[in-house]
């Protein structure tokens, strides 16, 4: 089946060449009647795009096939949130984007993830090459056994940056970009574990921001933190809108609608509908959608 | 089913639920109690019965200057705890950094077919090979095939043969007990796979890398069987050159090169004989080797504390 919408008769050839058809439209696909008429729906933004990714499929080493056919853009410097039911694939989506699956034995990829503006696809570049320019957070905050110092830098020092001054501005720099700089700048030398969940894992955002990132994916960063420590970490994504390409899957439909531009939304391994996430919220295309944002299933 | 019920919801049932599980745990931590002191008590039962019979030689200082005798009263352990810190510096240079590699390698680097496989069957297999058939796999290969004498480097590689599946196994645990975040943490910042390894797997697998060390150099150091199947002297009365010298170029390996007598051969050679007196002299060297044992042991707490505070 297409990945894209299918009403529209002009769609329907776009599958096997998206890139150069689709960059063309740069026009909002006409809303349909009402909602629920839709199988899928696949907007087209109008802002610049850091990625697209084209009818991506993805194999785990068992033979299981994780994602199908998945096609969506990932708009520049916005905040994108991907939401789904467990078991969907939004997590292994997410590790597709930054080969982190190439740590395992037998998993296999197909389609295309096209870097703008390079037009590089990202699948057939070298994996460590992909992962110098694509950041991840994790779920659980996973901070090294260092001190906060050397945790903020990890990547400059992999990047084999030596000099003292480089590394201590950037260190403060990012720290204050993850909202953390006051609260450690007294402890910079102490071991990162001292810190709390919510501070590892903003430590953790500070660790992927130090070495500035084209793209900067999250996985469910806030799933294991009590509300302040949240609302902190949504603070800090709201102020690097407009600096960093950012992908986050969500199981909060609130943070999703509170944090990010865009929303996608998968089941089963395929997209379902990829809105501005007013229009997804307030408007959902496919009645698969609405049914699982007004919580009638997942 | 209107028995599980009551079971379930009976106050009383509760109650005696507890008191039996209370008292499974009393009687668990006083049989482990229990266990406990009797090796602790036979343990120190035996180093004190030592200390006690070698007290005499233990209190003379030319116990520890002097070259073995004829006379018990005249020998000394001099060229036995030399020789033994010796050949334990040339096992550990040895079996530690390529126990380690080993490890890492099979661990991290290989891929999983029937040679790795194989590999990993024999190293296991390995641990347990009684330490003679090494000696007799020294003394073929070493001495007769590579034509080395019997000296502090050859022992050195004997006993290193013996713990490296310790080692090497002990690397692997260790390795295996990081958790995958931390790899995929390293990773995903566009760590190579050496710089993952060398600066974020190692650093954390140590505390288990070190223990597995310890726990193959205090086997290597009590080792006896290899070492006179190698054809270790018993009878030592002189040192190996000294490492380092007022001469250019200051220091020298010449002590790699020497015979050598250990610790474990010198008590051996003394219960052997039958005279009272040299029994006091084992005595009193067994507890000169426990305290060198527990030495080694100590720095290495040393060093694991050191790395640890230096992160
Ligand atoms: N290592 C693996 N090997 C084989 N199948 C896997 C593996 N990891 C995940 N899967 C399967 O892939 C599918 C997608 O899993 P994924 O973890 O991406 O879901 P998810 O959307 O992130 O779910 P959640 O919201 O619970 O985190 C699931 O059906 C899962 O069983
Ligand atoms: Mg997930």
């Amino acid at each position: 089946m297409t990945s894209f919408s299918k009403s529209t008769g002009m769609m329907k050839n776009l599958s096997s060449t998206a890139t150069p058809v689709a960059a063309k439209r740069t026009h909002h696909a006409p809303p349909p009647a009402s909602a629920g008429q839709q199988d899928t729906w696949l907007l087209e933004p109008t802002e610049d795009l850091r990625a697209r990714i084209s009818n991506l499929e993805f194999w785990y080493g068992d033979g299981t096939q994780a994602i199908q056919q998945l096609s969506m853009p990932l708009v520049d410097k916005r905040v994108t949130a991907l939401i789904g039911p467990s078991g969907c694939g939004k997590s292994t989506f997410l590790r597709c984007l930054n080969r982190m699956h190439d740590l395992y034995k037998g998993v296999k990829y197909a389609g295309e993830i096209t870097l703008m503006p390079e037009n590089v696809n990202l699948i057939e570049l070298d994996p460590m090459a992909v992962r110098l320019r694509v950041g991840m957070v994790f779920q659980k905050p996973n901070p090294f056994p260092k001190t906060i110092y050397e945790n903020t830098i990890a990547g400059l020092r992999i990047r084999g940056i030596k000099k003292r001054a480089v590394l201590d501005e950037m260190a403060e720099k990012s720290l204050r970009q993850a909202a953390l700089w006051d609260e450690v700048k007294d402890r910079l030398h102490q071991s990162a574990l001292s810190l709390s969940g919510g501070q590892q894992q903003r430590l953790c955002i500070a660790r992927a921001l130090a070495v500035q990132p084209d793209i900067l994916l999250l996985d469910e960063p806030t799933s294991a933190l009590d509300p302040i420590a949240t609302a902190r970490i949504e603070d800090l994504l709201n102020e690097l809108e407009g600096q960093v390409t950012i992908l986050m899957v969500t199981h909060n439909m609130q943070q999703a609608a509170r944090i990010s531009n865009y929303t996608a939304y998968m089941y089963m391994g395929q997209l379902v509908e990829f809105n501005e996430t007013d229009a997804l919220f307030t408007r959902p295309k496919c009645q698969r959608t609405e049914d699982y944002i007004s919580g009638r299933f997942g | 089913m209107a028995t599980l019920n009551q079971t379930i919801s009976d106050a009383q049932a509760h109650a005696s639920l507890v008191r039996r599980n209370k008292n499974q745990d009393i009687l668990i931590a006083g049989l482990g109690m229990l266990i406990l002191v009797i090796a602790i008590s036979t343990l120190l039962a035996m180093f004190l019965d030592l200390f006690i019979t070698g007290l005499p030689r233990l209190q003379d200082p030319d116990f520890y200057l002097n070259f073995p005798s004829r006379k018990a009263e005249e020998a000394g352990i001099l060229s036995a705890w030399v020789g033994t810190i010796l050949v334990m510096i040339v096992t550990a240079c040895i079996s530690v950094p390529l126990g380690i590699a080993a490890g890492v390698y099979l661990e991290e680097y290989a891929g999983s077919n029937w040679v790795t496989d194989l590999i990993e069957i024999n190293v296991t297999n390995l641990a347990g090979v009684p330490s003679i058939v090494y000696g007799l796999l020294a003394l073929g290969l070493f001495i007769y095939a590579f034509g080395m004498s019997e000296t502090v480097l050859v022992a050195g590689l004997v006993l290193s043969l013996l713990i490296l599946p310790v080692i090497i196994v002990s690397t692997r645990e260790a390795i295996r007990s990081i958790p995958e975040a931390y790899k995929e943490a390293a990773i995903g910042l566009g760590a190579d796979q050496w710089q993952t390894t060398y600066s974020y797997i190692l650093p954390a697998a140590r505390p288990g890398i070190i223990t597995g060390a310890i726990v193959g150099l205090s086997r290597a150091i009590g080792e006896t069987a290899p070492l006179i199947t190698i054809g270790a002297l018993t009878y030592i009365a002189f040192l190996p050159n000294a490492p380092v010298s007022g001469d250019f170029p200051f220091i020298n390996f010449d002590w790699v090169t020497s015979p050598f007598t250990v610790m474990p051969i010198q008590m051996f050679s003394w219960v052997s004989r039958p005279q009272a007196e040299f029994q006091i002299n084992a005595a009193a060297a067994g507890v000169v080797l426990m305290v060198l044992t527990l030495m080694m042991n100590a720095i290495a707490i040393y060093i694991r504390y050191k790395v640890r505070r230096t992160d």
